[in-house]
């Protein structure tokens, strides 16, 4: 079995207001020096796969059909 | 005319469209249900508003790609005429049916209010019974309208007309890019917009000011 880490981000020049609360709510903590903040998501995924190629090819095609829009997200694969 | 109503479990507007087409045509749309693979021969596809699959991964994502889409993509390629309202308009997005993307409220606030809307090009099935120009009310209640497309998007849909309805006189209530409310395909036969001009038909509603959409893609005389 394979394990991969997937990770969905918004790609450069994308608005992204709830990472910009989440700055605001930062610096309202007190932590000082806060730069921009912009929020993502991570996937898990375990592939009943042996072949880490073959397990990288599908899973890239899984953020490409499902879990990431490419319109306005970037993604990452990494298998761990 | 006829018309159909796609359903899928989260949508709640459902029962609204199937109340507005069956005023507005004189006969209640079919229905298809997210697995059905074949769609009715008719003449116009309606996406209503809700919360497809709770808005899991992303808003729309997990409805447009369910089989029933894919049955949807083809009759669009037929030429018929598909109008996706609220959560419809994320899930032709998010099916590529219709390009860029609808983000998260700029405010992060779910608005439900009445906004202006300027008909931006009159010169389509669903906006002909429209003046240019013409300001009209809509109801509108999302916590992910803001239209996001990349500036050679943005300028294709702005050049070739595709922007059909603007939010106006300041009532933009979700931040989105150029006030775009609603956009159409390149074909012209494919619509999107977050307001909900269902909800706006008759007298009862308060006002009939989203009856002409209807009654110009189902060629119904006003």
């Amino acid at each position: 079995m394979i394990k991969a880490r997937i990770t969905v981000t918004l790609k450069n020049g994308v608005l992204d207001p709830q990472g910009k609360a989440i700055e605001h709510a930062l610096s309202g903590l007190g932590f000082d020096g806060v730069g921009a903040v912009r929020q993502g998501k991570v996937f898990d995924v375990e592939l009943a796969e042996s072949d880490k190629a073959k397990a990288e090819a599908d899973l890239k095609a899984m953020c490409d059909k499902l879990l990431a829009n490419t319109v306005i997200e970037n993604y990452s694969v990494t298998l761990t | 005319m006829k018309s159909a109503v796609v359903l899928l479990p989260g949508l709640n507007r459902d029962r609204d469209m199937i109340a507005a087409l069956t005023k507005i045509s004189g006969q209640a749309p079919a229905t298809v249900w997210q697995t059905d693979t074949e769609i009715p021969d008719v003449d116009l596809i309606t996406i209503p508003g809700g919360f497809s699959f709770g808005d899991y991964l992303r808003c729309g994502a997990i409805a447009a790609r369910m089989p029933v889409m894919r049955a949807v993509a083809e009759k669009a390629a037929k030429g018929v005429m598909v109008i996706g309202v609220c959560n419809g308009f994320q899930i032709l997005v998010e099916a590529g049916l219709l390009p860029g993307a609808l983000m998260r409220n700029s405010s992060l606030k779910f608005v439900c209010r009445q906004v202006k809307l300027q008909i931006t090009n009159a010169n389509t099935m669903f906006t002909r019974r429209y003046q240019p120009g013409q300001i009209i009310r809509s109801p509108v209640a999302h916590h992910d309208g803001n239209y996001f497309a990349d500036a050679d998007t943005l300028a294709r849909l702005e050049g070739e007309g595709q922007v059909v309805f603007r939010y106006a006189e300041g009532t933009n209530p979700n931040g989105s890019i150029n006030d775009i409310a609603g956009i159409v395909s390149k074909q012209g036969n494919v619509l999107g917009l977050m307001p909900h001009p269902e909800n706006l038909i008759e007298a009862a509603h308060g006002g009939n000011d989203g009856r002409a959409l209807f009654e110009g893609a189902l060629g119904i005389a006003a």
